[in-house]
């Protein structure tokens, strides 16, 4: 099979990428190994915020955020968004400085938050706890449902001439002349003139082939969701200390997460901790005391590639012209994916891009050591 | 109008127990699950999340998992596998959500 | 409990994990103490089969670990999780005999979500372990012995059940008859029951095609049909079910393999004759590993007792071992008779059937989802609909929504995968989990 685009990995990066470049005139074939979003794009919280983000992920997520609101009209589904707002909870003095900090940031970037003390906090969001410090809130921020999302941008490119390859995973790659030979599990073998590395947990593999080293390794957090009870947690909730997310549908189920489960030896599959079902429920309940009462019903786990410093490896590589990689979104990657594909495919189809990833090239661990201080909440 | 009850075979000289079912003072007797409490007294058990109607459980062995209630103070039980106490209060709210 | 004594008895150390409160499970289920009947009117033939278990039970309470109403919720490793009485606990175990039983297998049919439409197994539940019906009219359809088991022993209660609506056909439970006569006590007790319920003027319905449950007045009325025929029968309840489902989540858990077995089309784990699972230290007995009843299950119990102590190296008696794998030979004999005389048909499932009862999804929704978004794998079916995804983890609809998703897709229903079981095992309350007092 012959395409301009191959895209290694059918999660929530690959498929953006998959329906940006069909759009931009390129022939693309994505490969994926299990089932589109099976993996952390189909597993995740779904939480789809800027607030708190690393500075130098703002421009990506900032792009994002505008596709985010037009959804339906990109892909056809809204994937359930809801534009509910952000709530970041400070629970002493110092962890509230962080989020003082955060809006100076934030007002840079266009993203107002508001800030609120103890006593705004529980005029505005009664549902919560009476211990929390105070918090920030950012307008605009929400979440949509991981599920609909992988499977929407594959569906969409899929129908607009991308073609899709599920349960057949890349072997190998090798050069060509001047292109990609990707051997399918089944044999079969696709050539490219370009090469997108979308592989999340298990991009560093494909990585390597071509010299490019990247400290990223497969970390599995740990997913909750209650039965449905009433909807009152009109924000999606998170912490400075990144121990706890949650949110909650309008059909009742409250959705969150906290803690990291079981990896399988060799990477592949994870499942869910029950030292960590313990503590993040009962987290959970401190939070939100009303959960206390109600049923946990099921909990989960997806395997994610987490970066030594919490940023994606993003962008072009270093050493072989036309490989592009896109793996290792450290927790992030589910807001940020829509805009992924829209800068890859600019940079593929069209040599460079508006929205400044510079900051996340794959170049930062070519050299001296970064400096930069990773993230710790989803 | 249609309305399901469970009919008592036999007994009928166990200790009475009341609960209060949406307020009302209701008569159980030891031994009762809740369900059976609230099958002997008029015939549903929750309303559905998700549609207009009421349900009275199903798998009466906790499986299925239909007829959780909640208590008055929040709590919430599965009725079938519930035996009823004395002074239980089960508030069975309307149809909450989409 | 079978496998308990059996442990016991050579000295090992064994602990008896339930969730119900009392010893006994589905079949020879004990009622609450103020709720005891002799023991004649509970059990019926079986009468001192139950009596016999309950006394060996109550020999051995005292030497064994007896935890009533703790559900394992999930296990890791060699370490099972359990929430009950003493709250959230952690049991460490060497080997472990999953006797996990099963539950009914439905077939929905729209309006099976009413007040008063019940399983099968649940209209006996009720009947034995709360000493009521479910009604005094009711109509039972379904297949399977439980069908007229549970009718049987409701009219022996006094109910006068307005029908019996069976989907299976006759011929086909004559067909049976040489695989069914490897147990002919147990065929000549489904004869009897038969028979009873023809005595009492009970009207059978075979080869039914139900086709709604509806108030209908004061009543509530099945719909069927028959040889192009429509049919309405009123009753004041129904109970409902298409024999019986393993109840299989924990070896999953525990990472048991599975293997498709074609007369149930169901997943059930893999296992050798005594009980043994791929998984090293996890045995399997009674209904948890395929439906042959309760007299195979108590063997089955026993030969999985006699599977852990032959691999920790104990001697197990074999002429009783020899005994008891020939009893199960022959149970499972009659078992696939069984299937052949009640054969799981898989309905033409109208449009408006509420597939999944916890989240509301009909068969519609399904199918379009199927359509629109190709989906060609239960757990992705679920993923998108979010039919098996509420309370009850898919139990009550796993089955249905396969036979839906095969038929749409035309893919093997034996290819379409198994909604996947996931801890918690059944919902388990937050503050079980809570440390701190409310802040
Ligand atoms: C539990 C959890 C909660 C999270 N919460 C959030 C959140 O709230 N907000 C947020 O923004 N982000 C969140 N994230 C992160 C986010 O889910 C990921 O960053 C994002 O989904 C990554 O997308 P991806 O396409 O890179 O990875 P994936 O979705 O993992 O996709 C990679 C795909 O590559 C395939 N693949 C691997 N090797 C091969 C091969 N050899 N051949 C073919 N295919 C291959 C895999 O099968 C996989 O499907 C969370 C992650 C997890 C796990």
């Amino acid at each position: 099979m012959q395409c301009d685009v191959c895209i290694i990995g059918g999660g929530l990066v690959g498929c953006s990428t998959a329906l940006h470049l069909v759009r931009a005139g390129k022939s693309v074939v994505l490969v994926e190994r299990d089932r589109i979003g099976a993996h952390a794009s189909g597993a995740n919280f779904g939480g789809v915020r800027r607030h708190g983000r690393n500075v130098l992920e703002l421009p990506l997520s900032t792009r994002a955020f505008d596709i985010w609101r037009n959804m339906g009209t990109l892909v056809g589904n809204d994937c359930e968004f809801m534009p509910t707002g952000h709530l970041k909870i400070a629970r002493s003095e110092a962890e509230m400085a962080v989020l003082e900090q955060w809006s100076s940031f934030g007002a840079e970037h266009g993203i107002p938050v508001v800030l609120h003390d103890r006593t705004s906090l529980r005029a505005n969001f009664p549902w919560l706890n009476t211990s929390s410090f105070g918090a920030s809130f950012c307008p605009g921020d929400g979440h949509a449902n991981p599920r609909l999302a992988a499977p929407a941008f594959a569906l969409r490119a899929g129908a607009e001439g991308a073609v899709v390859i599920q349960g057949d995973g890349a072997t190998t790659v090798e050069d060509a002349r001047d292109e990609f030979e990707v051997t399918l599990h089944s044999r079969r073998r696709i050539r490219a003139a370009v090469l997108v590395n979308a592989a999340g947990a298990w991009g560093r593999h494909f990585a390597r082939y071509y010299g490019d080293e990247a400290p990223v390794e497969a970390v599995a957090p740990q997913m909750f969701v209650s039965e449905p009870v009433p909807y009152i947690i009109d924000a999606v909730l998170g912490m400075v200390t990144g121990g706890l997310y949650l949110r909650q549908i309008p059909r009742g189920n409250v959705i969150f997460g906290g803690g990291r489960g079981i990896l399988d030896p060799n990477c592949h599959r994870s499942s869910p901790s029950d030292r960590v079902f313990a503590e993040t429920v009962g987290l959970a309940g401190d939070l939100v005391p009303s959960l206390r009462d109600i049923a946990v019903i099921r909990s989960w786990t997806g395997v994610e590639g987490h970066c030594e410093d919490g940023l994606p490896i993003l962008g072009p590589s270093p050493r072989r012209a036309n490989l592009y990689h896109a793996f290792g979104f450290s927790g992030h990657g589910f807001q940020m994916a829509p805009a992924v594909g829209a800068v890859l495919s600019e940079l593929i189809a069209r040599g460079f891009s508006e929205t400044d990833i510079s900051a996340l090239s794959p170049r930062r661990f070519t050299g001296a050591k970064s400096s930069i201080l990773a993230e710790s909440e989803i | 109008m249609y309305s399901p009850r469970f009919h008592s075979i036999s007994e009928n000289d166990r200790q009475k127990l009341t609960l209060l079912v949406d307020g009302v003072s209701v008569e159980a007797r030891e031994g009762d699950t809740l369900l059976t409490a609230l099958m002997r007294h008029d015939g549903w058990v929750r309303t559905h999340e998700f549609d207009a109607g009421s349900r009275a459980g199903f798998c009466a062995m906790g499986a299925c998992q239909d007829c959780w209630v909640t208590l008055a103070d929040g709590q919430r039980l599965r009725a079938c596998t519930t035996p009823v106490r004395s002074g239980m209060a089960i508030v069975r709210k309307p149809a909450i959500n989409v | 409990m079978r496998a308990a004594e059996t442990l016991l008895r050579a000295g090992l150390s064994a602990a008896l994990i339930d969730e119900a409160p009392l010893a006994g499970g589905q079949i020879y289920r004990q009622p609450p103490e103020s709720l005891r009947r002799p023991a004649r009117q509970l059990y019926g033939s079986e009468a001192r089969k139950a009596l016999a278990l309950h006394e060996s039970f109550s020999r051995l309470r005292t030497s064994i670990d007896y935890r009533p109403e703790t559900l394992v919720w999930g296990a890791r490793e060699k370490r099972l999780l359990l929430s009950g009485p003493a709250g959230n606990t952690e049991l460490a175990f060497d080997k472990v005999i999953l006797a996990t039983g099963a539950m009914d297998r439905i077939v929905p049919v729209p309006g099976w979500t009413l007040p008063g439409v019940y399983s099968l197994g649940g209209a006996q539940v009720v009947l034995k372990g709360q000493a009521c019906l479910i009604g005094k009219r009711p109509v039972f359809i379904g297949t399977g012995p439980l069908l007229y088991l549970v009718a049987y022993q409701y009219c022996k209660a006094g109910a006068e059940p307005a029908a019996i609506v069976d989907t299976s056909d006759f011929t086909a439970q004559i067909g049976a008859l040489p695989r069914l006569l490897s147990q002919p006590a147990t065929l000549l007790r489904g004869i009897w029951y038969n028979a009873a319920l023809v005595a009492r003027r009970v009207p059978v319905f075979r080869s039914a095609k139900p086709q709604k449950i509806e108030i209908r007045g004061r009543q509530l009325v099945v719909t069927f049909k028959r040889n192009g025929k429509s049919f309405e029968i009123g009753g004041d309840a129904v109970g409902m079910g298409w024999g019986l489902k393993p109840e299989t989540q924990l070896a999953e858990i525990l990472g048991c393999a599975f293997s498709f077995h074609a007369g149930s089309r169901w997943h059930l784990p893999r296992c050798d004759a005594m009980g043994r699972s791929s998984t090293e230290h996890v045995y399997i007995a009674g209904d948890a590993s395929g439906i042959r009843g309760a007299d195979a299950a108590e063997a089955a119990g026993e030969l999985a007792a006699f599977a852990v102590l032959e691999d920790l190296g104990h001697t197990v008696p074999q002429t009783r071992r020899q005994r008891l794998l020939a009893h199960l030979a022959r149970a499972e004999r009659f078992r696939s008779g069984l299937e052949r005389a009640f054969p799981y048909q898989v309905p033409e499932l109208a449009g408006d059937t509420v597939l999944c009862r916890c989240e509301n999804v009909t068969v519609e929704e399904v199918r379009a989802a199927i359509s629109s978004w190709q989906i060609s794998e239960l757990n992705q079916l679920k993923a998108l609909t979010r039919c098996g995804m509420g309370r009850c983890q898919g139990r009550l609809c796993g089955s249905a929504a396969m036979e839906v998703l095969a038929a749409e897709t035309g893919v093997e229903i034996s290819d379409v995968g198994s909604i996947r079981g996931q801890i918690p095992l059944k919902p388990l309350i937050g503050a079980r989990f809570q440390r701190k007092a409310a802040p």
